[in-house]
């Protein structure tokens, strides 16, 4: 049997804040950052690099890593709060 | 030893390897063959969801691309890992909570129809014979590359290994022959990475080594500054800024990032691990995994072109090196002494360029230009295999289980028992082994272009269709049929104007407003969520029990 409850929206609601914010941070990063301002972040140097192209060929792919991770630990405490019981 | 007596002995023990796996991976059930049972550990998924997504063209061609296209190529980039982000975060966990087997299957449930199951299943066995003649042409051209077979015996050879562990183990087999094959591909892009990182750089880890100042045999200075100026210098843009249009990258990026939330291949990897949460779990292992050989190609890319203009430019056609002479014998380097001063001018200007490099050469010639041992470049054709194979079984999985599950057992016989299903399953891998041999064998003309498509036709499809299911419970079969097919048919269209009605307008001031046939999944995908929600509001709600399903899978457990 599923633990589905008829009561879930807020478990819902909660989840499509969560995907909000870490989406539109994907679409900050991927589109405005590392697309469209890219010329203006190359006036930003380290090391050897200017910061925009850095961002849309490195830094952009670290960037997921970490919204992925984020995703699935923002989920984990959701899934316990509202006792859902996923085992694997 | 030689160095063909060397990538026979790798390439042999890897294939006795994949074979020895898939002998103790046989498949017993349908689910086995499937979906591995849904017994996959997360991180055992992430590797091989790594090994499946990363294809003949990511190992072999991706680092050549972006060297010859500089900042441009960050659309190949970003896109094949962004669109791990959206697999990741809006279809993975909700379709793993669905728990059946195919994405067609998804479809057809959802939209409580057999002509949106068709609909789909058409799509995913074009994307991926499409994929899979590729790969299959991968596996010849490494094969004739490095081990001076035919390119159609290659081909052969890699047909057998495929089919022989596809048709025992199903997704079991698959699976442990991938995780395999990603230890084997991820050590062969490494190695010759973090090599020619130390060569320029004296940093052993190629991403830092990226940013680093050149060693002063190389001319000093930061390696991308000095890039920059060699590229000028010879007529070239500057390598680290681009020269297509913002708008143009923008929607190639997205049209990769879409294309790959929506491959079925990609999202039926997510089938197979035991829960909602293992699902999420594997998403991250992959995508890190991923970006293991994604953030390395761009060093490859940036190494190796600076140490191929060093090597070549202005310097004298007898002085080349050995490998020069063996890769002019494949035609992947030509040269051209235009003006009779015995130098090779390497140039922009196709008038006075004297020098013709094939972007593939820049992974595949990469340990000899930078002088490695014999064993790297035995490891790099062992690694060319593993990509292209894993990616090849993949896609083979796919359309058996179309045929088997979604156009038989779900359509046209639903009255067949398990072990016919399997065996039908078995029989259809086994033709389109020979289908996709016959592609490898007889290319068509137009590999480059077909890819372009079936990214377009991922993104214009399934995604929305997908995402919809999910997360708009008011969306009805009208619309999602709708907008499924008006995405297909502008998004092929598009791609079938510019490729063959008129191919001569296929440039920047040709296309319409200045978006490439590359890019135009975009729109497509676009286009089919407003067609499915203005159709959806003109026609009836779902039937309350797929309303109660979306409820379902929306909530783990």
């Amino acid at each position: 049997m599923k633990h589905y409850e008829k009561d879930s929206p807020g478990y819902w609601g909660e989840n499509v804040r969560i995907l909000q914010v870490l989406m539109g941070t994907w679409c900050v990063v991927s589109f405005i950052l590392g697309i469209l301002l890219v010329d203006q972040l190359d006036a930003i140097r380290f090391a050897g690099f200017k910061l925009g192209f850095w961002l849309s060929q490195q830094g952009a792919i670290f960037i997921y890593i970490l919204l992925v991770y984020i995703y699935l630990k923002a989920m984990d405490r959701l899934d316990e709060k509202y006792h859902l019981n996923d085992k694997e | 030893m030689s160095v063909q007596m060397m990538t026979y002995l790798f390439v042999g023990i890897t294939f006795l390897l994949y074979i020895t796996i898939a002998i103790k991976s046989r498949a017993s059930s349908t689910s086995d063959f499937y979906i591995a049972g849904a017994h996959v550990p997360p991180l055992a998924n992430g590797l091989a969801t790594a090994a499946d997504w990363m294809s003949a063209a990511s190992f072999i061609s991706m680092a050549g691309i972006i060297s010859f296209m500089g900042r441009d190529g960050s659309v190949y980039l970003m896109g094949w890992t962004g669109g791990y982000v959206l697999l990741a975060m809006l279809i993975a966990p909700y379709l793993r909570d669905f728990g059946k087997f195919t994405v067609p299957d998804f479809i057809g449930e959802r939209y409580y129809s057999q002509t949106a199951r068709m609909v789909a299943l058409l799509c995913a066995l074009f994307i991926s014979f499409t994929y899979v003649a590729g790969q299959m042409r991968g596996v010849g051209v490494v094969f004739s590359r490095f081990l001076e077979v035919d390119i159609n015996m290659g081909v052969l050879i890699g047909m057998t290994i495929v089919f022989f562990y596809a048709v025992l183990g199903g997704m079991k087999g698959i699976t442990y022959t991938q995780v395999a094959q990603y230890c084997v591909l991820i050590f062969a892009f490494m190695v010759p990475a973090i090599f020619i990182s130390l060569l320029l750089t004296g940093n052993v880890i190629p991403h830092l080594g990226f940013g680093s100042e050149l060693r002063p045999e190389f001319g000093g200075g930061y390696l991308l500054d000095r890039l920059d100026g060699l590229n000028q210098e010879l007529g070239f843009a500057a390598y680290t800024e681009g020269i297509r249009s913002k708008l143009d990258v923008l929607f190639i990026t997205a049209a990769l990032m879409l294309g790959t939330a929506g491959l079925p291949h990609v999202i039926i990897r997510f089938f197979t691990v035991p829960s909602v949460r293992a699902a999420r779990k594997s998403a991250l292992y992959a995508l890190i995994f991923i970006a293991i050989l994604y953030t390395t190609a761009p060093t490859i890319a940036a190494f190796a072109r600076t140490n191929l203009i060093n090597t070549v430019s202005n310097v004298e056609y007898s002085a080349m090196p050995e490998w020069f002479k063996t890769w002019e014998a494949t035609n992947l380097i030509s040269f051209e002494d235009k003006n009779n001063d015995g130098r090779i001018q390497y140039l922009d200007d196709p008038q006075t360029n004297e020098l013709t490099v094939d972007r593939d050469i820049i992974v595949l010639a990469n340990p000899e230009i930078a002088q490695l041992p014999n064993w790297v470049i035995a490891l790099v054709a062992a690694g060319g295999l593993a990509a292209a194979l894993s990616t090849a079984a993949g896609l083979l999985l796919v359309i058996s289980s179309a045929i088997s599950h979604d156009l038989l057992k779900s359509n046209l016989m639903p009255d067949i028992n398990e072990k016919t299903e399997l065996l039908s399953a078995r029989i259809a891998i086994f033709f389109a082994v020979c289908i996709a041999g016959y592609f490898g064998i007889n290319p068509p003309g137009f590999v480059a272009e077909v890819v372009a498509f079936a990214f377009g036709l991922a993104s214009s499809s399934f995604f929305p269709a997908i995402v919809l299911g999910i997360f708009y419970k008011r969306m009805n079969k009208e619309g999602a049929i709708s907008g499924m097919l008006v995405g297909i048919i502008f998004t092929a269209g598009y791609i079938i104007y510019y490729t063959f009605i008129n191919p001569a307008a296929d440039n920047a001031a040709g296309w319409w407003m200045g978006i490439s046939p590359e890019g135009i999944g975009t729109f497509g995908t676009l286009l089919n969520f407003l067609t499915a929600i203005v159709v959806c509001h003109l026609t009836a709600a779902p039937p309350q029990e797929v309303q109660d399903m979306v409820e379902d899978i929306r909530v783990p457990g």
